[in-house]
Formats: C-alpha cells, structure tokens, sequence
C-alpha cells in the first residue's frame, strides 16, 4: 500500500491522562478514513499529531515527512478544517481569497471563486455577519481550491444544520476527491459519512481498536434478527451485542459464518452507528 | 518576501482600527479642540471689546506687516518654533500608537489562539517565524510610520490655522510659514524610526513573549512579572551585590520592558547636548538633530535591550509552534 500516513506506537500525554496509548494505523493514498471514537478517545490528539500541531511520542509519517520537524513543508501539501468557525471575524471573503491565494502556491483562484460564486457570500461580507454555516461555506471553498495531497477534518459539520451537512460532504466528494487525495475525517454524526467511507478507524482510550476497510467490514460484521426461540442458540456464538426490537433479538457478530447464521434468522449488514455503541459498550461506565 | 507582505498586511487588516483610525481620530479631536479654542478666543475677544485689527490699524503698518521687523536670523527663530510645534504634535500622536502597539503585542499571539483562529492561520504554508516577525515589523516599524505621517500632516494643519487666525486680524505670516521646515521634519521623524524600533525591541519582545506562552491574561503576567521581581529585588536588597542601588533595577529591567515604546526613551543615553543657548532655539533644535538622537548607539543600554528582545521574540517564535489553545 502506498501509504500516506504510517503511525506506530503513537502515545500522548497530557497531566492526569493518556490521550494517545500507543496507537498504530496506516493510511493509504485515495481514501477518505472515518476517525470515529467517543468524546476524550484521542481523535483530536490524534489530528494534531497528523498536522504537527502537538508533540507526541512514537513514529510518525506523514507523505514522508515528520510532521514535528519538518511542518512548515509538510503544510504545502496538507491541508484542515479543524473545527467549524476558526475563521477570524474580522476577515472578509475577498481579503481571505487575496491572501491564501498569495502565500499558497497550491491556491487555484480561479476554482475558489468558482465555489463563492455558488454561495451567497458577497465579496466584502466579514466573517463576524456570517452563519455558522457560511463560515464554512466560506472555509470550505477555500480549502477545496487547495490542491493538497492530504485533506484533515476535525468535526466540520458540527452544528451545522442538515442543508449544510449534505452540501459540505456532497461538495467534497464531487468537487474536491479523486484518487491523488486523501481525506481524514472525525465526526459524531456517524450515519451521515457512511456511504462516503472508504475506510473506518474506531478509536477508544488512545488505542486504535478497529481498523478495516468498508468492503470487509461487511463481510466481517453481520447482524441477525433472531425470534425468540432461537435467541439462546444465537448467544451460543458469541455476539458483540445483543438489542431487544418488538419482541425479537438483534444481535450482532464479528467473523461468525454467514451460513450458520442464516440458519438463525435474517442477516444483513449492521450500521456503523450499531456496530459503534457495540464496540464503545462501557467506554462512559 | 510575498508571503512576509502579505503577513503584514494581514496584520493591518486584523488592527487597521488601531494602527491607523487610533491616530488619526486623536489627531482630528485635537485639531478640533484647537480650532474651538480659537473660535472661543475671537469671540470671547470681540465681545470684551479687544479689537486686535483696529488697535494694529491705530499703529500703522508695523503689526500688519510683522516680519517686516524681522531679519533673517529671528525668521529662522520663528521657523524653529513652528518646527517645534511639528515636532511635538507627531510625538504626541506617536505617543498615542504607542500605546495601541503595547497592547497589539499583548494579543498578537494570544487572541487568535482564545479564538482557535490560529488553527487557520496553521493550516497555510506559513512558517511560525515568519508569523511572529510580521508582527514584530507591523509593531516596530509599520504602525511609527503610519503615526509619523498623520502626526506631520495634523502639525501642518495646526500651523495653517494659526495662520488663518492670525489672517483673521490682518496680519499676514504666510512667510513664517515658510520659515518652517515639514519635509525636513517628516525626513527626520522617519529617520528615527530605526532607532526607535531598535530601542522599543525588549518592550515588544517581552510582550509578545507573554503573549505566545500565556495560557490566560497575559496583560498581568506582562505587568506582574516585572514589577514583581522589582518588588523583591528592593526588598532583599539583592542589587546591593553589584554595589548597585534598587532604581537601577528598576529602570533597566521593569522600565525596559515595559516603557521602551515611548518615543524619546533613548534620550538618557544620549551623548550631552554641549553648550546650548537658551535664546537660540534654532540652534538649540539643530544640536538636537538625528547625529545626537544617534549616538546613543554608542552606549550599551540599547544593544543589551535589542539583544534581549531578539533572545525573547525567538522564546515568542518557539511558543508560536507548541503553544496550544488557551
């Protein structure tokens, strides 16, 4: 694999915890990689280590480079959105276009205007008159004329609402993705970016505990509905989960045969949503 | 070298309000204070009946045609005034920056990261040195010039109005104006730049510094930090081990750090002025000239107060990249 990010044994941390415990994973070029864990899991700690904004312990490699010496080149190629609403009020959209175009030299402002042009953002309109949501309309077109090899995505829609959401993921996959990028995406709203994985990384207490790609997460994972006379046989294979839905048992397996489970009842493939509070059970107990 | 103009002119985007309508609006409420001050004077004049023309009429022509009186070496006295007048307006005004750039330093590197708008500024290609260096010049160099032009274009304003008002009751001292020299005052104010830039170095350094590590409020660390180690230097005695007295302590550390923006504090460590004539005051503002304001480069004060403010904007550089959120 052609990887562009290889960590191994990443560890962080900070007064009284351990954000990162030691986590390892590799990414490969032209994927978008779901970074899904719960509040405190280590996602953010992780990005930063990504974007040399933190110091860490462990290997890191970013596109080859080490994201804690060599961060001012690494920068020319990757790009983030940390956070919805980083934009600084006092900057208006044309004075923003102006001045990425002219320290980036990966800007194309021929394509961010482009972008504008979609939005109702108008030319001298300051952040501090803008929705939260035009803010990252704004940050968004910005990024998307950007041609970097790695795109990073800290939460971009949070509190956005739905009109929003589906335009920023929509726009990246029609106007920015291609086989030359990658993207790496943390969110919460887990059910909106699933069709749009390639990738997915469940992160827990700073370990990387499940790391697969989509193809084989469905062939790895199933859920089966099971009536109640056979519930007992289904707990006999050892199921992640088990939820109770009108009086049948929903239970959900890791590696099991799909013809044995057939045998129990209707099999199909489980929601990352499902198969996310199956593996975080108790990370709040 | 783009990206460094463009850094800078960011940074004029972000305090356009301060750097430049600051200076400006004070220039323009002075000036206006003035003019009140004199409408004030002719009208407070005319109804105690003084009337200044009639009486100069009564003497004939030597009030109306005052630099009649006059040979070249008072008009030159009369020029040096107004160039006082010059000079102490743009002062005034680049008092007022100021005061604006010891708290532009303060939230330099520390406002953007309470907003997390430094994560942006990150996410570009932008070395943290060249982000803390915009700063620096946008402290250092850009906002004196800026100050300096509205200051010399203000004084010149001040000086047609009192033209004006001297027109006012008939006498024409348009020639006086010409006595003065604003070109040359622009040129020295300008000149000095450098110089004050060099001095103002620890202040601005030791603010930045501030700014780039505090977690919360570097306004107190700022303040508290120096005036406390002050406080317990005096209080042990401590400068007594150099055979020094405590006030040195205090001028040379608290005071460089934290006053070196007013404009002129080079001027204890100037060499002497010599002889000057208390009458002479051309001659007196010619002694005064950029060669004086220079020669404090002779004394070490200064490079020691430069040297410590590079050692601390390179502290101020290094917190810019580890420095998380506050």
């Amino acid at each position: 694999m052609n990887a562009v990010i290889t960590a191994s044994g990443l560890t962080k941390r900070y007064k009284n915890s351990l954000a990162l415990d030691g986590a390892s994973f590799q990414i490969g070029a032209g994927r978008i990689v779901g970074l899904i864990g719960p509040n405190g899991a280590g996602k953010t700690t992780a990005l930063k280590a990504i974007l040399g904004l933190t110091t860490f312990g462990g290997e890191l490699s970013v596109l080859g480079l080490d994201p804690r010496k060599q961060r001012d080149k690494l920068m020319e190629e990757v790009c983030f959105i940390a956070d919805v609403a980083v934009l600084p009020r006092w900057l208006k959209v044309k004075d923003a276009v102006d001045f990425v175009a002219n320290v980036h030299p990966r800007f194309d402002r021929a394509k961010c205007e482009a972008f504008l042009a979609r939005t109702k953002l108008q030319p001298n309109q300051k952040v501090k008159q803008m929705s939260k949501g035009m803010i990252v309309q704004l940050h968004l077109a910005l990024v998307m004329a950007i041609d970097a090899r790695l795109l990073v995505l800290d939460e971009p829609t949070l509190g956005l609402d739905i009109l929003y959401r589906k335009q920023f993921y929509q726009s990246l996959l029609e106007d920015y993705f291609d086989e030359n990028k990658t993207i790496l995406v943390t969110t919460h709203q887990v059910e909106e970016i699933e069709h749009i994985l390639t990738d997915l990384m469940f992160i827990r207490d700073g370990k990387i505990v499940l790391d697969t790609d989509m193809e084989a997460l469905g062939e790895r994972f199933s859920e089966v509905l099971v009536g109640a006379e056979l519930a007992a046989a289904a707990r006999q294979l050892n199921p992640l989960d088990e939820r109770q839905v009108f009086g049948k048992s929903i239970f959900l397996f890791d590696n099991v045969s799909r013809p044995q489970l057939e045998q129990l009842g209707e099999v199909r493939r489980p929601s990352i949503g499902d198969l996310f509070v199956a593996t975080m059970k108790g990370t709040y107990a | 070298m783009k990206t460094f103009y463009w850094l800078v002119k960011r940074e004029y985007w972000e305090n356009r309000g301060g750097f430049f309508r600051a200076p400006l609006i004070t220039a323009i409420v002075f000036l206006v204070l003035n003019f009140m001050a004199i409408v004030l004077g002719e009208v407070l004049g005319r109804s105690r009946g003084l009337h200044f023309n009639t009486a100069s009429d009564a003497m004939g022509s030597s009030l109306s045609n005052p630099l009649g009186n006059l040979d070249n070496k008072d008009l030159s006295q009369v020029g040096a005034v107004l160039d006082m007048t010059l000079y102490g307006f743009t002062t005034f005004i680049v008092c007022v920056t100021a005061i604006v750039v010891f708290f532009y330093c303060l939230g330099a590197l520390y406002d953007d990261r309470r907003d997390r708008s430094f994560l942006f500024w990150k996410s570009l290609p932008i070395s943290d040195t060249n982000t803390v260096l915009s700063k620096v010049a946008s402290a250092a160099i850009l906002a004196p010039v800026i100050s300096v032009v509205i200051g010399v274009v203000g004084g010149l304003i001040l000086l047609l109005m009192g033209v004006i008002a001297a027109l006012f009751h008939g006498i024409n001292v348009w020639q006086v104006l010409l006595e003065a020299h604003p070109l040359r005052v622009a040129f020295n104010m300008v000149c000095l730049i450098p110089l004050y830039a060099l001095w103002a170095l620890p202040t601005i350094g030791w603010l930045m510094l501030c700014s780039a590590w505090a977690r919360s409020k570097p306004f107190l660390w700022a303040i508290a930090l120096p005036l406390g180690s002050a406080v317990v230097v005096q209080w042990f005695g401590l400068m007594g081990l150099f055979n020094l007295p405590a006030a040195w302590f205090w001028t040379n550390v608290p005071g460089r750090l934290l006053m070196s923006l007013i404009p002129g504090g080079w001027l204890r460590d100037t060499s002497s002025i010599g002889n000057v004539d208390k009458h002479d005051i051309s001659g007196a503002l010619d002694s005064v000239g950029l060669s004086f304001h220079y020669s404090v480069l002779g004394s070490p004060n200064i490079w020691i107060g430069a040297a410590v403010g590079a050692v601390m904007i390179g502290a101020a550089i290094w917190f810019r990249r580890w420095r998380e959120e506050a």
